[in-house]
Formats: structure tokens, C-alpha cells, sequence
């Protein structure tokens, strides 16, 4: 480490013989293997094991104290004809929509005029990400509250002050899931935000100047310099979203537990309701391996998707 | 992007406060764009007032009011002459919610302590001392990331219900928390990468000099790499504060369960002052950890991004 001449003693590894080297091989991946141990341990317990027995519980039917029997298609037949699945997926699917229309253009044009700000710009980024940092429980019971159906609520005591009539909100099954997604963007916008800021800071300066020097104006610079140059991350950081609402549990469990009439259960409260609630293990890993490929699909796209995206840049 | 490259550029920008942007100087001359550009500016801030901080005012201002005047008048119920102390000193004892909270920072402490060791020695054998399997490893673990997480919740579960081979359950302990916070291949990667940066010949000179692989780890490796771990520490307190589905399902025991746990229960059971009181309590150290840390916090967030993009 001092930067001195090597140590007499110790040759390089390539000058020495090949049986002592051999050794010296095994022996530095033995000491590997132990420092790899604990990893290794984590991982097979808590990662990898789990995965796999995943995919084959969801052939199976486990019996208490004697074990399990495999069942075939069963588990997989008995969630597609649950008849409250289409509705589930449906709800999760109109969730991610909602949640992209929502989450997408915000945080994006948020980050694009704060990276326009010379001065102060700090506290900018620093209030839109502050709601990420609020605890999702607490912020989920906190917007319960404002959002009270009756006259006295928060936001309808606003909707009052702009001349508006009063919203049944979480009550109504057409509101409840807007009204959680509303939620679920606050929470989550400032993440956007702090990635897109990073994602500016890459665009070619001199883009910008020959623009200008061509007679663009703002407007058009920002749909012909700006934009095209986030495509990757936008992309990227769409399919992230996908994949994380459509795994979405912790809001509609605490907001409304899947009500009025269903209209807000996910998939992943599905899971929740046959593992937990019916010990029905079977069923819910097929719920969830059928909901991973879905995923899966998705994740495809997205690699492809970010391939293209290096490849250009 | 890579964590780097995002670490330049910001650094980049530090140093250099006018960089040439998508509105130029001379745009910024125009009167009509400096006019609109004002307003934006106001409204855009005021906007973020209201949405970001606007939530927060309101609860630490509930939180010292009383029940009757904040559903009488949510919008205008405080009144400076009527401050209930009170009801965070009954929200701490009678919802226990310093227990709580302690749990919680035990749990999110464990969770820090779990994952670097595991994240550091697998990206250190993984990057450093690169055995032959070193590349099975890696891929073994970089595979996870592209499986969603729902898959192995019921199966998890069900492990740490019952441990197989080794036997035993950690349902109701901490470690049920801990162990599995450690399984984290996006920081192995996120490591992985920061240890890929490191010139080799560092490493080569240290071993001339004698310096075995832990020596190489302790005396090289992780002094350098302190900025990266100090935003996966952070990044990985916050995420576990967070947590709520899984320390419901593994800690049924109230007296072990975090406050994102309890705070639901709480809410059912007490009356809306202490409920509002408990929620304040709860917000406060993460707000100041993020107040206190900003700058790691955007940085860390934004190296995720470039990372995952």
C-alpha cells in the first residue's frame, strides 16, 4: 500500500509453478467461500429457497402435520375461477393506470422547471421529495381523515370554500381508488422527481445552444432536446412503477380493506386474504407466480426497452 | 447512467452554479419570459408548500388540539391560547408509542447491521477476491432482482415460521425482520459496482505487501466505499421504516411491533387528538433524519435511479 518496491519474498503469481499456484487458487477460494458465507446462507434462506419453493407449493396442497400433496392444475384452477379475481385484477390494473397517469407528468415537469431554477432550486427538490419521507402508514391514516365523507372533512370542507359540492370519496366505489391513487402520488412523486433532476443534469449542453442558435424556441427545445433525451429513464422508470403498483397491498388494505362492494381488492390483497386469512397456501402462491409472469412480460419490455436506450446513447 | 457518472455530474454542478440550460440567458433577458417565469416560479413553490409541507403543518397542529375543534373545523381549528400539550404525553404512554418507536429503530438498526455485512461480503468476494464460482454467485443473486417480490411472500412466511434443516421459528422476534432485510441484491449490485471502481493495482500492491482478504476489505475497501455505504445504511433505515406488511404478518405480539404496526390498531382505538398525536410522534424522526440528511437523501435516491435506469 506504501507504493514500495514488491517484497523479495512473495513472487507474482504467474512466475510461480503451476501445482503451487493451483494450490494457492483453491486455497484463496476457500478463504472466499468463507467470507461469502454468510451471504450465501441469507440469500439460499431468505431469497432463493423461497422462490423456488414458491413455484412448486403452487402445485401442491399442504395438509396439516403430514405434509403436502401434489394437486396438479387444482390451485391454479381453484384462483382463475374465483369469482372475485377478475374483479381484483381488473381494480390493480385500473390502479397502475391511474397511478401512471397521475404519477407520470407531474414529477416530470416538476423536474424539469426546477432544473431551470437558478437559485434556491434546493428547496424545491427538497419539499416535493419531504412526503417520501413520510412513514406510509402514517400518511395513509392522516388522508383518511381529510378524506371524510361528510360535509366536516378536509377536502371537502376545500371543495366547500371553492364553491363545490361535498365528494363521498373512499365511500363511493367509483372515488375510492382515484381518491387512493391521489394518496399513493403524493407519496411517491418526490422519488420521480429526484431521479428525472439526475437524469436532466445529462443533457447535452450544446444540444441547447444549437437549438437556439437555430431559432428554436423554449417550447420546442424542450420537445426536441429535452424530451427525446429522457426517453430512456421515462421509460425506465414507468415499467418500475408498473411493477410496483401492480403489487400494491399496504393502501387499499388500510384505506378501505378491498371496499365499497370490492372495488378497491388488488391481487396482493388477494394473496393476503388466501394465505393469512383461508391458509389456503397453494392458492396463493399460484395468485402470485401467475401474477411474477405477468411481471415477467413486463420486465421483458423493460430490458429490451433500456437496451435500445444504451445502445443510443 | 451510472453512480459515478451522477456523483460527477453533481459535484459538477456544485462547483459551476450557471450552466447553460433549456431556458438560455437570453430568454431569461426576455421580458415576457422573465414575467412568466416569476409567476411560474411563485406558484410552483407556493404549490409545493401546500401539497408537501401543507399534510404535516396540518398533523403537528392537530396533534395539540382538541378532538371536538378539529372535527368541528378541520380547516380552522387551531387556536394558540387552547395548545394541548397533553396529548403527545398520552399518545407516548397510554398508545405507548415510545415503545413502538423504539421497536421500529431497533428493527431498522438490525436491518442496517444485516444488510451491509451480507451485501458487503457478497459484493467483496463477488468484485475483490473473484473466485472461479464468483460469477454463479453473482448472477445467482442479480437474477432475484428481476423476480418480483410477491413471489416468495407466502413461502418466506412460511420459512421463517418454521427455519428448514436448522428447525425453529423466528416468527415473534426481530430476526424475522433483520434476516431478511439482508437479502438485498440491489445493493449487492449497487456495491458491486462501487468496488468495480476501485483501481486494482490497489489491491495488488496490498497483497505484495502480504495483506490478506479481510485485511484488503477492513483496510482498503471499506474506508474508501464509506460515502456508498452510508447511503445504502439510509437508504435501507428508511425503507424499513417504512415496512408495514411484513412486520404484521412475522410480529404478532404487540409489545415487539414496530409503530407503522401499531399505529393502525391505535387508530381504532382511541380518540381522534391521541390518534393525530400518535401519527405526529411517528412522522417526527423521519422528517428530521431527512432535514439533517438531505443532501445524502437526493444523492442516494438519485443513484438508485441512475443505477436501476
Amino acid at each position: 500500500m506504501t507504493g514500495t518496491a514488491p517484497a523479495p519474498a512473495t513472487t507474482p503469481l504467474a512466475a510461480r509453478p503451476a501445482w503451487r499456484r493451483r494450490i494457492a487458487r483453491t486455497r484463496s477460494s476457500g478463504v472466499a467461500l468463507l467470507i461469502a458465507l454468510p451471504a450465501i446462507l441469507i440469500f439460499l434462506y431468505f431469497s432463493w429457497g423461497p422462490i423456488f419453493s414458491s413455484l412448486v407449493m403452487s402445485w401442491q396442497r399442504s395438509l396439516p402435520g403430514q405434509g403436502a400433496d401434489w394437486v396438479g392444475w387444482a390451485n391454479f384452477v381453484y384462483v382463475l375461477t374465483d369469482p372475485v379475481l377478475p374483479q381484483a385484477a381488473l381494480n390493480t390494473v385500473y390502479f397502475t393506470v391511474l397511478a401512471a397517469l397521475f404519477g407520470f407528468p407531474v414529477p416530470l415537469a416538476l423536474a424539469v422547471f426546477i432544473s431551470e431554477l437558478r437559485r434556491r432550486s434546493w428547496y424545491y427538490s427538497a419539499l416535493a421529495y419531504l412526503p417520501v419521507v413520510v412513514p406510509p402508514v402514517v400518511a395513509i391514516l392522516l388522508w383518511k381523515f381529510f378524506y371524510d365523507p361528510s360535509t366536516h372533512g378536509v377536502f371537502n370542507q376545500i371543495l366547500a370554500g371553492l364553491g363545490l359540492d361535498p365528494l363521498p370519496w373512499l365511500n363511493s366505489p367509483a372515488l375510492a381508488m382515484p381518491s387512493i391513487v391521489l394518496e399513493a402520488t403524493w407519496a411517491g412523486a418526490g422519488t420521480a422527481v429526484i431521479i428525472y433532476l439526475a437524469a436532466l443534469t445529462s443533457v447535452p449542453t450544446d444540444l441547447y445552444e444549437a437549438a437556439e442558435l437555430d431559432g428554436a424556441s423554449i417550447w420546442r427545445r424542450l420537445r426536441h432536446v429535452t424530451l427525446p433525451h429522457l426517453r430512456g429513464i421515462i421509460v425506465t422508470m414507468l415499467l418500475l412503477q408498473v411493477i410496483g403498483t401492480m403489487q400494491v397491498f399496504t393502501e387499499p388494505f388500510l384505506f378501505t380493506g378491498g371496499g365499497p362492494q370490492n372495488a378497491t381488492t388488488s391481487l396482493l390483497m388477494l394473496v393476503y386474504k388466501y394465505a393469512f386469512q383461508q391458509a389456503n397456501y397453494g392458492a396463493a402462491t399460484a395468485l402470485s407466480v401467475m401474477l411474477a409472469l405477468v411481471l415477467g412480460v413486463v420486465s421483458v419490455v423493460y430490458l429490451l426497452a433500456t437496451r435500445r436506450w444504451d445502445t443510443r446513447a | 447512467m451510472t453512480d459515478r457518472s451522477v456523483l460527477r455530474r453533481s459535484r459538477r454542478a456544485d462547483s459551476e452554479p450557471v450552466a447553460r440550460s433549456l431556458v438560455s440567458d437570453a430568454d431569461r433577458k426576455r421580458p415576457s419570459v422573465r414575467v412568466a417565469f416569476g409567476i411560474a416560479q411563485v406558484l410552483v413553490f407556493a404549490g409545493l408548500l401546500v401539497a408537501g409541507l401543507g399534510p404535516l403543518v396540518w398533523l403537528a397542529l392537530a396533534a395539540v388540539s382538541p378532538t371536538q375543534e378539529i372535527i368541528r373545523d378541520p380547516l380552522g381549528f387551531f387556536d394558540i391560547t387552547q395548545v394541548r400539550w397533553e396529548n403527545l404525553a398520552i399518545a407516548w404512554e397510554r398508545g405507548r408509542i415510545g415503545l413502538y418507536l423504539g421497536n421500529t429503530a431497533l428493527l431498522a438498526a438490525g436491518s442496517v447491521v444485516s444488510t451491509l455485512v451480507v451485501c458487503i461480503s457478497a459484493a467483496f468476494v463477488i468484485s475483490v477476491l473473484r473466485p472461479r464460482w464468483g460469477n454463479v454467485l453473482s448472477f445467482a443473486i442479480l437474477a432475484t432482482l428481476f423476480i418480483p417480490g410477491i413471489v416468495s411472500l407466502v413461502p418466506l412466511y412460511l420459512t421463517v415460521l418454521r427455519l428448514p434443516v436448522v428447525g425453529g421459528s423466528l416468527v415473534g422476534t426481530h430476526w424475522a425482520v433483520w434476516l431478511p432485510a439482508a437479502a438485498s441484491a440491489f445493493n449487492v449490485l449497487v456495491l458491486v459496482r462501487f468496488f468495480d471502481s476501485i483501481p486494482t493495482s490497489l489491491f495488488e500492491a496490498a497483497r505484495l505487501d502480504g495483506a490478506g482478504p479481510l485485511r484488503i476489505l477492513f483496510s482498503i475497501v471499506l474506508p474508501l466505499s464509506r460515502p456508498i455505504l452510508g447511503v445504502i445504511a439510509l437508504l435501507t433505515v428508511m425503507a424499513s421504516w417504512k415496512d408495514y406488511l411484513w412486520p404484521l404478518l412475522v410480529l404478532p405480539n404487540p409489545d415487539t411491533q414496530p409503530v407503522s404496526v401499531a399505529l393502525p390498531r391505535l387508530a381504532q382505538q382511541t380518540e381522534l387528538s391521541v390518534q393525530m398525536a400518535a401519527l405526529f410522534l411517528s412522522l417526527l424522526i423521519p422528517v428530521v433524519l431527512f432535514v439533517v440528511f438531505q443532501r445524502q437523501f437526493l444523492r442516494g435516491v438519485s443513484m438508485s435511479g441512475g443505477i436501476k435506469g
